[in-house]
């Protein structure tokens, strides 16, 4: 009667791809990518993040958050400022009027640490703000917004709006900030030296086991009673809202898991990269996040993981060549997504590919047209090729 | 006869009791100081002329919009004070004019979001498809002649069959008053004759308030009719008597 009946949260098609992308990450880029370049692979995973946030926020629940880069920067503000502190001790800082404090700090007068940064001299405390300062403020924001339903494209603009703010406030503050030139010379993590190009490697590995575990996260919650609701939302609000929920409570939900999915990167971003700057929290980076989301596919967790890493080599290879043209490729690939492929990758993927693939693959079509045998099998002896090169 | 209304109500107990009900918009009064009770197990059907405030009425008793006066008491409740989700939590539910389902969700998906457990944020985390939401799923599936499109995104559904999914999303809430907005607007004969049917088999142990232009289905099913006019109630009591009034031939049958 009811063959949708599934006890457990993970389908075989999302094992299968979830095992594939981390064959991908673990073992095939770093085997086949110089150090030089998996570092660049680790700095575009930390974007993934983002972008696994806005599937469950955009994709799922209908919510477009421009201002993505807010949460990004507030985690990895968090991080930095743990980092920084940590490589002013007073030794290292012995010739600043006021030893002991960040140096910027010390050039724009400020002699003692202020209470805002007190917290980050403890590395658990450290973990625990990047995870909850972000949900907190996206919870202050959401609940302001959702409970008065503000929605659609009103909510996308007050995030736009948000993210210019939190780059003007950064700036401002100097002092307490680093201004524009963000939060740099970052050394150590508890001593242990994160420049390093080992450091550099494990930190890649940590990235990914993060990923992935966020990637179970987000499955989770969207094979739970939650994610349809968020998708029955998207579609018709007044139904759920009177068929007993308060549909505030969700968005507001969604909004904050996607703002501590979003801050997680950012941490790892500030680890891997080594300094954090307000040029990744503001309008720019926020739109291009969601592209990220968008080319890979706004319903699909692990299409937007592989759309944040091919733009992301799309941007890096272009700017090396051609500098100047590379937003104009992204502004015509976001027209191309938006005109053509509405789905993304993933949309292709599951048009075209998966259904030649079998049902093991999602492909719904071969389960009916062949009934006896197992679809022919590919005529490449590895099957998985096909799909890692997806 | 007012009065006699009136001292009709005191000594029962009415599942819904609207008094006094106006809601002006910029000063327009869509509903007019409208009063009416609906008894345990009946079928009210209100008519109207388009512009009524027949459907602005179902808005207000489901919270929809807010009242500017009057009261609306469902089993010694006051609605008028509550939140969309908790009038729906007290017992009310509500169709829409158009069918209002989740299209990209399957028909079993959309009867289970109805189901009324899990319904906070951290109950959907931890909400498990358990037997007892399996069989009532199903058996409201075969109430509404879907049970063997369970597994069907609600989007292939025709016209009629996502009136009548709509109409299982609201029994499987189980409430004591349902309230359906033109149940069988552009539906063909065949569909509108089971609908009545379904109806039928759905009103027991439960009020209902439907809104409805078809004269033909509302004769079928009507116990009691409340004509409205100008958000105002023009007449009430049986089809036949609404029929013979005179001042509702004039402004609506008449024409």
């Amino acid at each position: 009667m009811i063959k949708s009946d599934r006890t457990f949260f993970l389908r075989p098609q999302d094992m299968i791809g979830i095992a594939i992308l981390a064959f991908l990450l673990i073992v095939i880029l770093p085997l086949s990518l110089d150090n030089f370049r998996l570092q660049f692979v680790g700095k575009y995973l930390t974007y993934a993040f983002v972008a696994l946030g806005l599937v469950l926020c955009w994709g799922y629940a209908g919510i477009l958050s421009l201002g993505q880069g807010v949460f990004f920067g507030l985690g990895g503000y968090c991080m930095a400022m743990f980092l920084k502190l940590e490589s002013s001790s007073v030794e290292a800082t012995k010739i600043q009027t006021t030893p002991g404090i960040p140096d910027f700090m010390d050039w724009n007068q400020i002699t003692e640490l202020p209470y805002m940064w007190q917290p980050f001299n403890s590395l658990t405390l450290t973990i625990i703000a990047v995870i909850l300062v972000p949900a907190l403020f996206a919870f202050i924001v959401g609940f302001a917004m959702f409970k008065r339903r503000v929605g659609g494209v009103y909510f996308a603009i007050i995030t736009q709006a948000l993210a210019a703010i939190m780059t003007i406030l950064i700036i401002g503050q100097q002092g307490y900030t680093g201004g524009i030139n963000g939060i740099t010379d970052l050394r150590t993590l508890n001593g242990w030296d994160i420049r390093s190009d080992s450091a550099k490697t494990i930190l890649y590995f940590v990235c990914v086991a993060l990923l992935l575990a966020c990637i179970l996260i987000a499955y989770f919650v969207k094979s739970s009673k939650l994610g349809r609701i968020l998708v029955a939302m998207r579609d018709k609000e007044d139904r759920v809202r009177f068929s007993g929920y308060d549909v505030a409570n969700f968005k507001v939900f969604v909004f904050c898991l996607a703002a501590s999915l979003s801050a997680i990167g950012g941490a790892m971003f500030t680890l891997q990269v080594g300094f954090m700057s307000p040029s990744f929290v503001g309008i720019v980076p926020s739109i291009e996040m969601v592209i990220y989301a968008a080319v890979g596919g706004r319903l699909s967790i692990l299409g937007a993981i592989y759309g944040t890493l091919l733009v992301n080599w799309a941007k890096t290879s272009f700017s090396e060549s051609f500098p100047e043209l590379w937003l104009f490729g992204l502004g015509g690939l976001f027209i191309a997504v938006v005109l053509i492929f509405p789905n993304g990758i993933a949309g292709l993927w599951q048009t075209y590919i998966a259904p030649r693939l079998g049902p093991l693959f999602g492909g719904a079509a071969t389960r009916r047209a062949s009934p006896p045998a197992t679809p022919p099998a590919p005529p490449s002896p590895s099957a998985a090729a096909p799909a890692a090169a997806e | 006869m007012n009065s006699a209304v009136i001292a009709d109500t005191m000594n029962k107990d009415f599942v819904l009791a609207v008094e006094g009900l106006t809601v002006s918009f910029d000063g327009f009064k869509a509903v007019n100081d409208l009063s009416f009770y609906v008894d345990e197990n009946e079928i009210r059907v209100i008519i109207g002329p388009n512009g009524a405030g027949k459907t602005t009425v179902l808005d207000l008793i489901c919270g929809r919009t807010k009242a500017t006066t009057g009261s609306i008491r469902f089993k010694e409740r006051e609605l008028t004070k509550m939140k969309e989700h908790e009038i729906v939590r007290a017992g009310v539910g509500r169709k829409f004019q158009n069918p209002s389902i989740y299209e990209d969700l399957t028909v079993f998906e959309n009867l289970e979001i109805s189901y009324p457990k899990g319904r906070s944020v951290p109950g959907a985390l931890t909400f498990r498809r358990d037997r007892a939401v399996k069989e009532r799923v199903q058996e409201i599936a075969e109430t509404i002649f879907l049970a063997d499109q369970l597994d069907q995104r609600a989007e292939y559904l025709s016209h009629g069959q996502k009136q009548w999914l709509e109409i299982g999303m609201l029994l499987i809430q189980d409430p004591e008053l349902l309230m359906l907005d033109e149940p069988v607007a552009g539906m063909s004969v065949s569909e509108r004759k089971k609908t009545a049917e379904l109806l039928n088999t759905i009103i027991k142990n439960r009020s209902v308030i439907v809104i409805e232009h078809d004269m033909k289905f509302v004769e079928d099913i009507a116990h009691k009719v409340t004509v409205l006019h100008q958000g105002k109630i023009l007449s009430e009591g049986s089809m036949a008597k609404v029929q013979a009034d005179p001042k509702v031939i004039e402004v609506y049958l008449g024409h």
